[in-house]
């Protein structure tokens, strides 16, 4: 028989609408899987009534003859980014552990109106700043791949969405949300071997998800296929009245307009991208995508985005600057950690609690975003950024005059190690290179499986696409999929 | 303008005080600026709050379109430039009473330009002595809520009923020169905005306040250097603040010291202004544009819908129940004023009008004459105002039309209304019930003249005998005798026949 929590988001769903089997059997199925995976950390809170209920739901209607939602009894994992009606949602930062919001944001809301349910909160970077999962309050997210060799260095899961990531290598989780800001879907899902998808900036809602930098802030799914990525981003998706960056326009039936084919589609090779010191391994990826895109039919084109590398650092200032402000409202007043000492004053009260609150990047983030901001350097910087990430957009509207998609690698190396890069903040920014600049243009962008680096690890391919073409990214992502044919999974040691 | 300028005098000579006013008005509307709270005065504590106005991980700010249309209206009332392209920009600093770390502002965008405000400063003649009055912008932006430090020993309370409540604040040029022109700027400017509908306008209740900004100089010299005086919530109290913080400055200055730039408060009690805070301490608010809001565009047709909403405006009105009604300038201007005064004068001579079967030219002065002697001065007495009249305008017009048909003269007229003061019953009830109709019967006016002449011998011979000044005696002894209630034209007519025998 088979293991259901071997199977994705469609075949779920469809063997839940076929009786192949139960709702609540996947579900039991997967919370087993959660309960004995601890060694990995990838959630904070575990949910199995949330999944158990909507099994049971989905179970119920089926019985009735009636019509089954769209993800009727699959149950997924939720970044614990996303505001959980009753259920702890804390960002990974002490600033709110035990923080339980009243409401549900849009995003997750959808996900439970189409009859998902919840395996739990998923780790990630504090505040979703990070690229490794190791600012997290709660503990590092371990990646279930090793190297080989007998190497059991414990790997980065990539972040900020490392929980997402890992639980769905190590079939946890058969998908679950993430969030991207400047890469922190596509990295984690490159660096686990699995599919992930940042939509146009405004596809997603992002009222009730906890802010890391509003212009930038992007939900989307990631799973281990392509089409479970298409499905549950139609699922997330649309216009939410209460966001006012949400773009008001229907959402695609996606997973119906999947296909392989990229005849008659342009592919940009953008040169800027290959950086210096990049590995053997990572170029030589890079041109068996140009090779699988070519063999679905697309004609391969270099084209120039001559400001690439002024993206990273305009994204350091727009990223913390809006940062510093969007965290000045965990302030130990009204909700979250408070630390008050007697006789502590008012000034006293938020720099005991914001000191104890946030971890160390957070805290670096808010001090460069403080300053970016500050009198007399606000134009140095922050204009200045902003000027760059407008002549960043324009890069990509002149190569789309030149083709329809771009193919890139998704990080400059495979997945490192725990501890690896975690003193030296720079080095770990350098992670987002690839993924940054379309984040600076709210494109979206998707990373896709290629295969395994000489250790044993996987690496990834990206996908940008024009605003609003999900259908072409998903499509070439599709392709892609098809030709790589990646099948490697992390042996369980956990 | 040919009043004589406002000067300070000092040891070394004259000195002129330059002033500019921020004012805070809180924008009329059911909702908040950017979420859907409830923003009623004097609500429970923190029962007027959104999830959104106390700031939860997650939320987002939705700009409430009322609060837009609102302050459009307000630029366009004071002929402004509508600014079809504005944005908010985040002003950052930490307080107990403001939730998100940040007030949501419009600091490089505002909504509304540079526009302008006609002061008067004769009430008696209101075009004498007029001045412009520059406004510099008005923008939209979050207030913050309330710490309330009397409810325990050692804590502060906060209450965010208020925080997220719109407001708009219009900053006028440094246009002002005198105390005077400052309490007229700021009169007309919250008359403009009842009339608009935009803001009550209640400095009482923390509708409306103004920061005032006061520097001097010698005449014709130089801008001096300003101090800002936060808060102050009356029209009386700001003219107070710009008399005694020029006074100070000028002190200071001829004593040989230096104005600092700074934040002052004002001190109602003890007649001063205090230091707040100095430019130092001033804090880096780090603006930058709101990255969770797009920017406000307006279209054409939204603008369009703001204009034809706006009201008649005062001065506007002014000139109409001058020019059209026939009013006396100096009637036309305290008609006018304020909002509720013209809208209670326009129900009043609306339905005279009406009663009488007149145009309102012809029924205007009598309409305006009662309300400003008899019913202000009846108000005044009971310690009302106009918005809390035991009589209505309804019953007004019923008492004016007794009075326009010969029905009742003049004098009965008051009493009349002193009885419908005391019992709210209308004028015709009182007279009928009273039995006070003038009476316009000769027979009987003519048996009382017969009567008085005969108890008034001497009187009766010297007015024959020349001394026509004794009409008037005949009249009152006559009026007296019928208890006020005879025409008056007919005891004239009938008066004269009989004395000339």
């Amino acid at each position: 028989m088979t293991d259901v929590t071997d199977l994705g988001i469609a075949q779920l769903r469809d063997g839940i609408r076929a009786g192949t089997f139960s709702a609540r059997e996947v579900a039991d199925a997967f919370i087993v899987k959660v309960s004995k995976a601890k060694a990995l950390n990838a959630f904070i809170v575990e949910t199995p009534d949330h999944a158990i209920a909507a099994a049971k739901d989905a179970d119920a209607a089926r019985a009735a003859g009636e019509t089954l939602k769209p993800l009727a009894g699959v149950p997924i994992g939720m970044k614990d980014l996303f505001a959980t009606k009753g259920v702890q949602t804390t960002a990974a930062s002490h600033m709110l552990e035990g923080f339980k919001p009243v409401y549900e944001s849009t995003v997750s809301q959808r996900l439970w109106d189409a009859g998902a349910g919840m395996l739990g909160k998923l780790n990630l970077d504090q505040f979703a700043m990070g690229s490794s999962n190791e600012t997290s309050y709660f503990g590092n997210v371990i990646s279930p791949w090793r190297r080989g060799g007998g190497d059991n260095a414990p790997l980065a899961p990539g972040g900020s969405s490392g929980g997402s990531s890992a639980a769905i290598a190590a079939r946890l989780v058969p998908g679950a949300t993430g969030t991207d800001t400047g890469g922190s879907i596509r990295q984690p899902a490159a660096f686990v071997g699995i599919s992930g998808i940042k939509p146009t900036y405004g596809r997603c809602s992002r009222w009730g998800v906890v802010a890391f930098a509003s212009s930038l802030d992007q939900a989307g799914p990631m799973a281990r296929s392509v089409q479970d990525c298409a499905i549950l981003l139609e699922n997330m998706a649309g216009f939410d009245p209460k966001d006012s960056t949400s773009l008001e326009l229907a959402v695609p039936k996606w997973e119906a307009g999947l296909s392989s084919s990229l005849r008659g589609k342009k592919i940009g090779i953008p040169k800027e991208y290959r950086v210096d010191g990049m590995p053997a391994e990572i170029e030589a990826l890079w041109q068996q995508g140009i090779d699988w895109v070519k063999d679905a039919g697309a004609e391969v084109v270099e084209v120039s985005l001559p400001h690439t590398k002024y993206a990273l650092p305009a994204y350091y200032i727009i990223a913390p600057a809006e940062a510093s402000s969007n965290l000045a409202r965990y302030d130990g007043v009204r909700y979250g950690l408070r630390e008050l000492a007697d006789g502590q004053n008012l000034q006293e009260m938020y720099a005991s609690t914001r000191a104890a609150g946030f971890g160390d990047e957070v805290k670096r983030r808010i001090l460069i975003g403080t300053y970016v901001l500050s009198a007399g350097f606000y134009d140095a910087y922050y204009t200045q950024a902003q000027k760059v990430r407008t002549l960043i957009a324009r890069d990509f509207d002149n190569a789309w005059m030149e083709c329809d998609l771009l193919l890139t690698p998704t990080a400059p190396s495979a997945a490192f190690a725990l501890g690896e890069k975690s003193a030296d903040p720079l080095a770990m920014y350098l992670n987002d290179v690839f993924t940054v600049p379309s984040s600076l243009a709210g494109l979206p962008a998707m990373s896709v499986p290629g295969g395994l680096d000489k250790a044993g690890l996987p690496l990834g391919l990206q996908i940008i696409g024009k605003p609003l073409d999900e259908q072409g990214v998903l499509n070439a992502g599709l392709a892609i999929e098809e030709r790589a044919g990646f099948t490697a999974r992390p042996e369980s040691w956990w | 303008m040919t009043e004589a300028a406002y000067r300070i005098q000092g040891d070394t000579g004259e000195w002129e005080v330059v002033i500019g006013l921020e004012v805070h008005a809180q924008v009329t509307s059911n909702a908040k600026l950017f979420s859907g709270a409830a923003t009623a005065f004097g609500a429970e504590p923190n029962s007027q709050v959104s999830l959104i106005d106390a700031a939860m991980p997650g939320m987002l700010p939705t700009p409430n379109r009322e609060c837009i249309r609102q302050a459009v209206r307000t630029g366009m009332a004071i002929g402004a430039v509508i600014n079809k392209y504005s944005r908010f920009d985040r002003k950052n600093y930490f307080y107990a009473d403001l939730p998100q770390g940040y007030q949501i502002s419009q600091l490089f965008h505002p909504i509304v330009g540079e526009g302008q405000i006609e002061i008067s400063l004769d009430e008696k003649d209101p075009e004498a002595f007029t001045k412009t009055i520059g406004i510099e912008r008005i923008h939209v932006e979050q207030d913050a809520g309330k710490l309330m430090h009397d409810q325990h020993p050692t804590r502060s309370y906060v209450d965010l009923n208020r925080a997220g409540v719109a407001l708009m604040e219009i900053v006028s040029k440094p246009d002002m020169r005198s105390p005077q022109e400052a309490g007229a700027y700021l009169s007309k400017l919250r008359a403009i905005l009842r009339y608009v509908g935009s803001c009550d306008g209640n400095m009482d209740q923390g509708s409306m306040r103004a920061d005032v900004n006061v520097s001097v100089r010698k005449p014709g010299a130089e801008f001096g250097t300003r101090t800002e005086t936060k808060n102050v919530n009356s029209v009386r109290f700001v003219m107070q603040t710009v008399e005694v913080e020029a006074r100070r400055q000028v002190e200071v200055l001829e004593a040989g010291g230096k104005i600092v730039q700074e934040t002052r408060l004002f001190d109602p009690d003890r007649g001063e202004t205090r230091s707040m805070r100095s430019k130092e301490d001033a804090h880096d608010y780090r603006y930058f544009p709101d990255p969770d809001l797009l920017p406000l565009e307006l279209d054409d047709s939204f603008l369009e819908e703001c204009r034809a909403s706006l009201p008649e405006l005062p001065d506007a009105k002014r000139r109409r129940y001058e020019q059209a009604l026939g009013l006396t300038a100096y009637n036309a201007a305290v008609l006018t004023a304020d909002a509720d005064t013209a809208r209670w004068f326009e129900a009043l001579l609306a339905e005279s009008a009406r009663v009488q079967g007149k145009g309102e030219q012809e029924v205007a002065r009598a309409a305006a004459n009662w309300l400003l002697s008899d019913l202000y001065g009846a108000l005044n007495k009971l310690g009302k105002d106009l918005g809390e009249s035991p009589v209505s305008p309804v019953q007004g017009a019923e008492l004016l039309a007794l009075v326009a048909d010969g029905t009742i003269s003049g004098p009965l007229a008051k009493q009349v209304f002193e009885i419908m003061l005391e019992t709210g019953d209308s004028a015709p009830k009182i007279v009928e019930d009273r039995g006070l109709k003038q009476t316009s019967d000769t027979g009987a006016i003519e048996a009382v003249i017969a009567e008085v002449l005969a108890k008034n011998p001497g009187q009766l011979e010297q007015y024959r005998g020349g001394k026509e000044a004794l009409f008037g005696f005949f009249v009152g002894q006559t009026m007296k005798a019928m208890a006020g209630k005879a025409n008056p034209a007919v005891v004239n007519e009938l008066l004269k026949k009989a004395l000339a025998g």
